[in-house]
């Protein structure tokens, strides 16, 4: 068995990203029993089952990483299922307002700043979903399910939403554009409800 | 609806976990990696670990139990002392760490809480504030090098400024550890947190004086504050988990359950 193959999830990369999260993120996948390989290589990352994009900081010094590392490229053509964790899932989408960056473009919505009126800044805690769709991703995750969340900016809900969270305003605690997912929350650093939805994600028929 | 959390908070020293009264005569509790351990699967919602020799020796120690947490709990955690660089940062960061949280070095160079959140993004950028309520002048004052009480001393700085200063700066989180209060039990400081929150607009973590469950209500209800921080009552049995976190929950405070 080569590193990174676990026999029901096939074979787990993590993109790196050069971003701090990595490491809490690989021992999350790894906690569940599966064995995960850290990759910014085209042919490690192309030849995965799953793939992660995480991502914590500023957008722009995210993408401006990305960008030098020539990732774009490499997932845009990815047809297996990718979950962007996070700033990872902000990545995703077409356009961030952090930094005025363009994004990866993988799921239809723009980042922009949290709308909270007279709630504190950044989100900052654990929080329940107040509309959960029915998808694989969140297979017995029910409202009662509390997640960590920490963000400033974050996506409306759309056609693309899998799961809503709000604080001050509605917000997009999941999308999914056909393979490409991606969650706002850190499920690595949720508990069991957090390892659920990894655990759902890998074992997600491709 | 977001919950309010609690945090416990251990202290390490020499890679053990410590708890001294008033930042004095410092016991063991245990080692570090199982009490992560235990207090993540009793229904903490976060960890802090302050590294409390740190800053006072102006070095950074051997962090590599960082990793070893990180490598066991689900839950997020932020660990201090001693991050006075990028670097000092990165490696803690990298290792696992959700947080970092800085006290002394952000008040020997303010711009370095700017720079951490450029680098890693304000939601990783805790600053940690020492408060001492002086009974002459009638003022909070801010202090550095509380690990080491020979090092211990009074900055320039009054608390609600120094608050709004290090939010200019860049933060994103505050505790606010009130030392009057600090290991005795006696309750959380309510009045001087009810001015900090008014003074802070980024999430703010009440620290020093929990003793009873009751204090809890009151440091959430009252002050109004994102979470409460205790270490003695935890360390010692004295409050269970669970028991505090359905008080709460009866209480109306936003909760997120064990």
């Amino acid at each position: 068995m080569s590193l990174g193959t676990t026999p029901n999830a096939g074979k787990v990369v993590i993109i790196d990203t050069s971003c701090a999260n990595l490491s809490s993120l690989k021992f999350g996948i790894e906690r569940l029993g599966y064995a995960v390989e850290v990759s910014d290589k085209a042919d490690v990352i192309q030849s995965a089952d799953k793939v992660f994009l995480p991502g914590v900081g500023a957008a722009g010094a995210a993408m401006e990483i990305i960008n030098d590392k020539g990732i774009p490229q490499i997932v845009r053509e990815l047809k297996q299922p990718v979950l962007g964790i996070c700033l990872g899932m902000q990545l995703m989408t077409e356009f961030s307002a952090e930094g005025n960056v363009d994004c990866l473009g993988l799921i239809p919505g723009t980042v922009n700043p949290i709308q909270a009126e007279n709630l504190r800044l950044p989100h900052m805690g654990w929080n329940t979903l107040s509309v959960i769709s029915d998808h694989p991703l969140f297979d017995g995750i029910t409202k009662d399910d509390y997640f960590y969340f920490v963000h400033s900016l974050c996506v409306a809900p759309s056609n693309y939403t899998l799961a809503q969270c709000d604080y001050g305003q509605a917000f997009s605690a999941s999308l999914c554009n056909g393979n490409f997912m991606g969650v706002q929350f850190h499920p690595e650093r949720s508990g069991k409800s957090g390892a659920r939805v990894i655990q759902n994600f890998l074992e997600m028929k491709a | 609806m977001l919950a309010r959390r609690i945090i416990p908070c251990l202290d390490v020293k020499d890679g053990k976990v410590v708890k001294g009264v008033k930042f004095r005569n410092h016991e063991i509790i245990g080692d570090i990696v199982p009490l992560a351990e235990k207090y993540s699967e009793m229904g903490a919602d976060e960890l802090v670990f302050y590294d409390i020799t740190a800053s006072s020796d102006s070095r950074v120690v051997d962090k590599s139990w960082v990793s070893r947490i990180a490598e066991k709990i689900d839950i997020p955690f932020c660990v201090a002392g001693g991050i006075k660089t990028i670097e000092d940062a990165r490696i803690i960061l990298e290792m696992g760490a959700d947080k970092i949280s800085i006290n002394s070095p952000a008040l020997a160079n303010p711009e370095l809480i700017t720079e951490l959140n450029r680098r890693f993004g304000q939601q990783c950028v805790v600053v940690g504030i020492d408060s001492f309520f002086n009974k002459e002048t009638q003022r909070y004052e801010v202090y550095q090098f509380t690990g080491d009480e020979k090092r211990t001393q009074k900055t320039n700085w009054t608390t609600f400024d120094w608050i709004k200063k290090v939010q200019q700066m860049g933060a994103g989180e505050i505790v606010l550890n009130c030392m009057n209060q600090d290991g005795v039990r006696q309750g959380y400081d309510i009045e001087q947190l009810k001015l900090a929150r008014a003074a802070c607009k980024v999430p703010l973590i009440a620290s020093g004086g929990a003793g009873a469950i009751e204090h809890f209500i009151d440091v959430f209800q009252q002050a109004d504050v994102d979470g409460a921080l205790a270490a003695s009552v935890f360390h010692k049995s004295i409050i269970q988990m669970e028991e505090l976190k359905n008080v709460l929950i009866n209480n109306k405070v936003e909760i997120r359950p064990c």
